[in-house]
């Protein structure tokens, strides 16, 4: 019996069915809840930043320009100048000395935890890394004021006296007084930093392929000749987003530096000797005794503060996670 | 040419084979580790004693260890070769470099230890600063406003921040709307904020338009700084939480949301507590926001809707602030109260995490 | 062309001698679990030997154990000797890295380093040795030469180590290997991840390779050990057991007229 001859049918595109979801109500319920909640995070963040922003617009409105030039601080009812040159000078000092201590010590830290160390010590030693980040600020102001501080003015004071030559050491008067520095500021915010750098450093270095380190060890490699060809330049993108994220743990520390540091309003190259003011302290500092115009640039100060650790901020994320090894590191 | 016959099943002493587990790490090693150590130890001393103009302790373990890696390095380098030198070296640096991490942490916990223990009374628990004159011997302290503030501050932070982190999780993991990657953006912004930001916030949106200061005020500040935490610890919890068990339930016909609430939060827990007590310990120390919203007292305020209050930091912190020998040392009780807090809870959080592995 | 510091490499004898591998009582454990037993094998000189049989019966763990990388592993352990041209490689004045220079290794999936230039690939493993050279572009060049990559790589030097097919990708693996002049170059299934074409070319290599190194190569490809090896040596491993060489021989004779039933089942196919 012929088989029916199928018709040779003109090719037709699969044309393709949108699938629509119908959801119950506490599903939409849910989803919308769900959903408004991580609005909200959007929603304080701009609320931050318009907030401070328009209260502290008076006090940028009454300086001009002047207010990001000026170095001084004197807002009503003591004088009529104040900017934050001076602040965002020391703000980023303290933060660059903490940083040069405490990335090259990450690094380290992580290649030891990831590369060097014995099985055995790795969790432990990780859980007091991890620790040095659970320690209060305000606890690391109060042993580097009570303890550290007086212990480093010989160190300052030797600083200055053979290694004069560089600017950063370079005594400014002739009898300097030493204890009350950026340097020693950025020697306890380089402690807070140093956990939070050496974490995303080390679960960087933990997902270099096996594949890569094995080729470089068959090829006669030493572990550090392994390190130098393969850990480090694959984790390049974790060390730089990693830093970041230091960084802007550093430009908004407070109570720490604020116990250690006395402000001076002024730039100045030499970080051993006294008198460093960055942003947060010196607001911590004034608010009590702040109002009108003064309490104003305060919250203008603070606006420029939340904007840049903001930038760093995103600007570590995307940097962590556009890297190639990046792509699976929660930070 | 033929392999041997199979090994016949001869009575023979069967000697089972030894072991060798090869190590790179000779005993003639070891004698160039210690040589260069005790050299570089005798160098420091000479010159640290006859020579230089130098004291103190970490001055003398700084210079020992610099000599140290540099007779080591020389060493290896001129009987094994300048690659296995850099080796051995660098590892000798990290290794010293890492475990010397340790030692800020050590000195830490003692100092505060020391000088808090010394003035800590059973009297902290039960009184308050109101009852400490300019008279009061350094022993009496009190810390029962403090810890009651920090207490609220803290618990009403947590009835803020935990439901809407927990919430926000699970928008980024199971709903997955079309927001994800922004608000993750924002979830890792949020968490920058530096602290005393956020006070300034609270302060302008609440303390300054009339509502004055509260504990209320601090634990929205502190809840702030916590929710970036609780949301991120969440997230990757519940991403751990297996595919198969999402699709069981929804293979039943059961709506996402009983999902959820009946299937992966039960399933996260422990791991939803973790990132409790994580937030916590995040905030519990804080101190720079409540100087503007909390505002810190003397009295006992149990409300933390109105009035002033104290907490733990931020008492410490005043008293460390004032010219009275006797305030700065109770600052120190306050503070070795509160670091204690923070280890525990620190040791809760990795326990809670080790009960999860399992 | 290259120099490395020879006295303390000179442990191991002269680096540019033809080298027998001579595998005897080789055992090898990861913790407790017993993975080798009992082998016993000796590698010729300049020739091609190959390592055949089912999967896990350990024969990628024993050609680990000839460039030490075994011990690389947590846990690993081993007996028994390997010695390259007499010299036990597991002697106690022989370094690791210098047997692994000695004694070359291309792994299954090509591993080039991909942070590195294709020249730069290609020299890594000197400066990972600490070896001189004063000429590295014509250490390039020779090395891809022999690698069979001059033509097709020699305009793009500069590219990416990664960036490059998989053919290509496993082929600069072997001219890396080649930069340090090793004696032994030890192949794990170096074309089962790569299509008809390039397995072919890579063998074409393997046979002008053969003629300067002595060449170990682990293989399920009966076809591929059939084409390029002088030598077979048939592992088998029985449930519960630790694996073991069954048989060895010449190629021709492993595949035509084995002597134990076990292989011959193997190789016509009847199972693994």
């Amino acid at each position: 019996m012929p088989t029916t001859e199928e018709r040779p049918q003109a090719a037709r595109p699969a044309t393709r069915r949108e699938i629509v979801v119908v959801r119950t109500r506490p599903d939409r319920i849910f989803r919308r809840l769900a959903a408004s909640a991580g609005a909200l995070t959007l929603v304080i963040l701009f609320l931050i930043g318009l907030f401070l922003c328009v209260k502290g617009l008076p006090a940028i409105k009454d300086q001009g320009w002047a207010f990001f030039t000026t170095q001084v601080w004197n807002p009503p009812p003591r004088g009529n100048e104040f900017g934050i040159a001076a602040l965002m000078w020391w703000t980023i000092v303290v933060a660059l000395i903490a940083l040069v201590i405490a990335v090259p010590i990450s690094i380290a830290a992580a290649l030891f935890v990831t590369e060097f160390a014995p099985r055995r010590m790795r969790r432990p030693l990780t859980s007091l890394i991890d620790l040095l980040a659970a320690v209060p600020s305000l606890i690391y102001g109060m042993w580097g004021a009570a303890y550290l501080r007086p212990r480093m003015v010989g160190l300052s004071a030797w600083l200055g006296k053979y290694l004069g030559f560089l600017p950063i050491f370079k005594p400014t008067t002739a009898f300097p007084i030493y204890g009350p520095s950026a340097f020693v500021a950025g020697v306890v915010v380089s402690l807070m930093v140093v956990p939070i750098v050496t974490s995303v450093v080390r679960e960087v270095f933990s997902q270099v392929p096996p594949g890569e380190k094995e080729g470089a060890f068959a090829l006669g490699g030493t572990r550090w000749g392994m390190v130098r060809a393969v850990v480090l330049p694959f984790g390049r993108g974790g060390i730089v987003g990693g830093s970041m994220l230091g960084l802007g743990r550093a430009l908004g520390e407070t109570i720490a530096i604020l116990l250690i540091v006395s402000p001076l309003f002024q730039i100045r190259l030499n970080i051993i000797e006294a008198g460093a003011i960055p942003v947060a302290p010196l607001i911590a500092n004034n608010f009590g005794e702040s109002s009108g115009i003064a309490l104003s640039a305060l919250l203008a100060a603070g606006f420029v503060l939340f904007v840049v650790t903001l930038l760093v901020n995103v600007g570590a994320s995307t940097v962590i996670a556009r890297s190639r090894s990046g792509s699976g590191v929660e930070i | 040419m033929r392999t041997d016959a199979p090994k016949l099943a001869v009575v023979v002493e069967h000697r089972s084979p030894v072991k060798i587990r090869p190590s790179s790490f000779h005993p003639r090693d070891a004698a160039v580790v210690g040589g260069a150590a005790a050299a570089s130890l005798a160098l420091t001393w000479l010159l640290y004693s006859q020579i230089l103009p130098f004291h103190g302790l970490p001055g003398f373990l700084l210079m020992w260890a610099a000599f140290d890696f540099l007779i080591y390095y020389v060493a290896v380098r001129e009987t094994q070769g300048r690659v296995v030198a850099r080796d051995r070296t660098m590892a000798a640096i990290i290794t010293v470099v890492s475990i010397a991490i340790v030692i800020p942490l050590v000195l830490i916990l003692g100092y505060v230890t020391l000088k808090g223990l010394r003035f800590l009374r059973l009297a902290f628990f039960t009184t308050t600063m109101a009852s400490v004159g300019p008279e009061s011997p350094t022993t009496q302290t009190g810390g029962l406003g403090a810890i009651v503030g920090t207490l609220e501050q803290v618990a009403i932070a947590m009835v803020i921040s935990v439901p809407l982190g927990v919430l926000t999780a699970i928008y980024l993991n199971e709903v997955k709307g079309r927001l994800v990657r922004p608000t993750r953006i924002f979830v890792d912004a949020m968490s920058g904020v530096p602290s005393i930001v956020a006070g300034l916030f609270i302060y302008t949106v609440i303390v300054a338009n009339g509502h004055g200061f509260s504990g209320f005020a601090a634990a929205l500040a502190l809840s702030i700084l916590m929710l970036p935490t609780v949301t991120r610890t969440c997230e990757v919890v519940l991403r751990l939480v297996p595919d198969g068990l999402r699709e069981a339930s929804l293979a039943m016909g059961a709506p996402e949301w009983r999902t959820t609430w009946g299937v992966i939060l039960p399933t996260a827990r422990t791991g939803i507590i973790t990132a409790m007590i994580l937030g916590v310990a995040r905030v519990v120390g804080e101190t720079a926001p409540l100087i503007m919203t909390a505002f810190g007292s003397a009295t006992l305020n149990l409300n933390p809707f109105s009035g002033p209050q104290a907490a733990l930091s931020l008492s410490s912190f005043q008293l460390f602030g004032s010219s009275q020998t006797a305030d700065v040392q109770r600052a120190w009780v306050f503070a070795f109260v509160l670091l204690s807090i923070v280890l525990i809870l620190f040791v809760a959080a990795r326990l809670q995490g080790e009960r999860r592995r399992r | 062309m290259v120099r490395t510091e020879d006295r303390l490499d000179a442990a191991l004898g002269d680096a540019h001698a033809p080298a027998t591998l001579d595998a005897e009582d080789v055992h090898a454990w990861f913790g407790d679990h017993h993975v080798l037993g009992d082998i016993t094998l000796s590698m010729p000189a300049n020739s091609i030997t190959s390592l055949i049989g089912p999967s896990g019966c350990g024969k990628s763990t024993f050609l680990r154990i000839l460039n030490r990388m075994h011990e690389l592993v947590p846990d690993a352990s081993l007996a028994g000797s390997i010695a390259l041209n007499g010299i036990d490689i597991y002697g106690p004045n022989v370094r690791a890295t210098d047997v692994r220079r000695r004694i070359g290794m291309v792994f299954q999936k090509p591993n080039p380093f991909p942070a590195m230039t294709v020249a730069g690939n290609v020299l890594s493993g000197l400066k990972l040795c600490g070896m001189k050279t004063d000429d590295p572009d014509a250490v390039v060049e020779r090395c891809l030469h022999r690698a069979g990559l001059w033509n097709e790589l020699k305009n793009r030097l500069d590219r990416p180590g990664g960036a490059l097919s998989g053919g290509q990708q496993q082929r600069l693996c072997i001219a890396r290997s080649l930069a340090v002049e090793p004696q032994v170059l030890l192949m794990d299934e170096p074309c089962s991840a790569l299509d008809p074409t390039s397995t072919r070319r890579i063998e074409d290599t393997m046979r002008e390779l053969v003629d300067t190194v002595t060449i170990v190569i682990v293989t399920h490809n009966m076809q591929q050990a059939q084409r390029i090896s002088d030598r077979c040596a048939f592992f088998n491993v029985d449930e519960g057991q630790p694996g073991g060489i069954v048989e060895i021989d010449t190629t021709e004779r492993i595949f035509t007229d084995p002597s134990d039933p076990r292989t011959a089942d193997y190789v016509h196919g009847r199972f693994g």
